[in-house]
């Protein structure tokens, strides 16, 4: 076993699930690093990630806002029609005690993955243009990833197709343009949080910070 | 990557005498206190954190039993006013012939939620008392959990969406019932639950067992 005064604390790694300590070694473009005790990905660099996340923010942000604004479902049944956005959906809930249920229902499907895309572009943007980091980029960035188990944008997606099981038997169910905007909204959020290297940003933040 | 000392040498770095952020992997001298990285605060190990997840997985449960009592949906019809809960809803499903969506509803209220319960409650016990299930199984239950406790909330979405679309005047109306809210404060506490448990802890028993038992 190596031992433990030698090694500089910037060529450790260490895994936050396990503990497991390693010296660092960076893996090529396209490669994951996984810590072998508990597999947990350590480090995955993509070359352009940087400009591929900013882009896609870019491209959620506005798929966020248009599928809240449109209808996004509507249903018909003896002459009678419905229909609802996803902001109607998320407030449902008005009644009395019930409204507390409706705001944290907007919040985890649209205000969180909003929040966590506008603070991924403004840590990442002068991160890719090999700027100084933006103010409190560290608080951002904290923040962001603290609030990544709850944005649920693709699990509100399959309750859309559970409900739509449901409704069928009581009346027609048609799709409106927001259900596809959301449909292609929940592939690119869970395209972002794959491509992106948490380890890679933290290392730039530091970086620029004490240079 | 390479690993320095591959599998049965692997070293925590509690024994290297040093200390990992949890939020951003920076590495510290063991005894720091906040990390001048991310400025997180910095626990080797919380000795309340077990505290923390019993209490927030007491609080889950307690949440959960009113979740199924109360009727989570109100079917309202020209004839008849209908009130579901949880597992009624899912079996009237079954009824209907749609078996693949009662599945997928009785999974997400029914089976993951008390799954995660008793997981977390293992995972708890477990870094106190010796286990024979192996550490590394214990990671992975701890990691599935972590994954699929967020799945719970779709019979919340389902609830959402069913009852701002079905509002056909007298024809046929749905509301959401007392339990939606139920069920929802135990999927969040459960979800802080799990959050609160530092599955550092698991690996801590075994490398001391280790140390004994050479391979
Ligand atoms: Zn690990
Ligand atoms: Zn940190």
């Amino acid at each position: 076993m190596p031992d433990a005064s030698p090694i500089p604390l910037d060529q450790l790694i260490v895994c936050t699930h396990c503990d497991a300590a390693y010296t660092l070694k960076r893996p090529s473009a396209g490669e994951r690093a996984r810590c072998a005790r508990c597999g947990t990905v350590l480090i995955t660099p993509r070359r352009k990630a940087g400009l591929q996340i900013i882009a896609i923010s870019v491209a959620i942000t506005i798929l966020i806002i248009a599928a809240t604004v449109f209808p996004f479902l509507s249903i018909t049944a003896a002459g009678n029609t419905n229909s609802v956005s996803i902001l109607d959906a998320a407030l449902a809930f008005s009644d009395g005690p019930l409204l507390a249920l409706a705001l944290l229902t907007a919040a985890l499907i649209i205000f969180v993955p909003l929040a966590r895309v506008l603070l991924t572009v403004y840590v990442l943007v002068p991160i890719v243009l090999d700027r100084p980091p933006a103010r409190r980029a560290t608080q951002a960035f904290r923040l962001s990833e603290a609030l990544r188990p709850w944005s649920m944008a693709e699990i509100f997606a399959l309750g859309c197709a559970v409900a739509l099981v449901k409704i069928s038997d009581l009346a027609d169910v048609a799709f409106g343009p927001a259900f596809w905007m959301f449909a292609g909204l929940v592939v690119l959020v869970v395209a972002q949080d794959n491509f992106l290297c948490r380890w890679s940003v933290w290392k730039s933040l530091d970086k620029t910070q004490t240079s | 990557m390479e690993i320095a000392g591959q599998n049965p040498d692997i070293i925590s770095a509690r024994e290297l005498g040093v200390v990992a952020c949890t939020r951003c992997t920076q590495v510290w001298p063991a005894g720091t206190s906040d990390c001048a990285r991310c400025g997180s605060k910095i626990v080797a190990r919380d000795a309340l954190s077990l505290q923390r997840v019993w209490a927030l997985w007491l609080i889950g449960l307690m949440c959960y039993v009113p979740a199924n009592v109360y009727p989570m949906l109100q079917t309202r019809t020209l004839l008849s006013v209908q009130e579901d809960t949880i597992v009624g809803g899912a079996v009237e499903l079954i009824h209907h012939g749609s078996i693949g969506v009662a599945l997928i509803i009785l999974i997400a209220s029914v089976v993951i939620p008390l799954g995660k319960f008793i997981a977390i409650a293992f995972l708890a016990i477990s870094v106190k008392r010796p286990s024979t299930v192996s550490k590394q199984h214990r990671q992975i239950l701890y990691e599935v959990v972590e994954y699929i406790g967020r799945w719970s909330m779709i019979d919340i979405f389902v609830v959402a969406i069913m009852s701002s679309l079905v509002q056909l005047n007298a024809l046929a109306a749905v509301n959401p019932g007392r339990a939606s809210l139920f069920f929802a404060l135990s999927v969040i506490f459960t979800m802080l639950s799990a959050q609160a448990f530092d599955s550092r802890m698991i690996w801590d028993l075994q490398t001391r067992r280790q140390r004994s038992d050479t391979q």
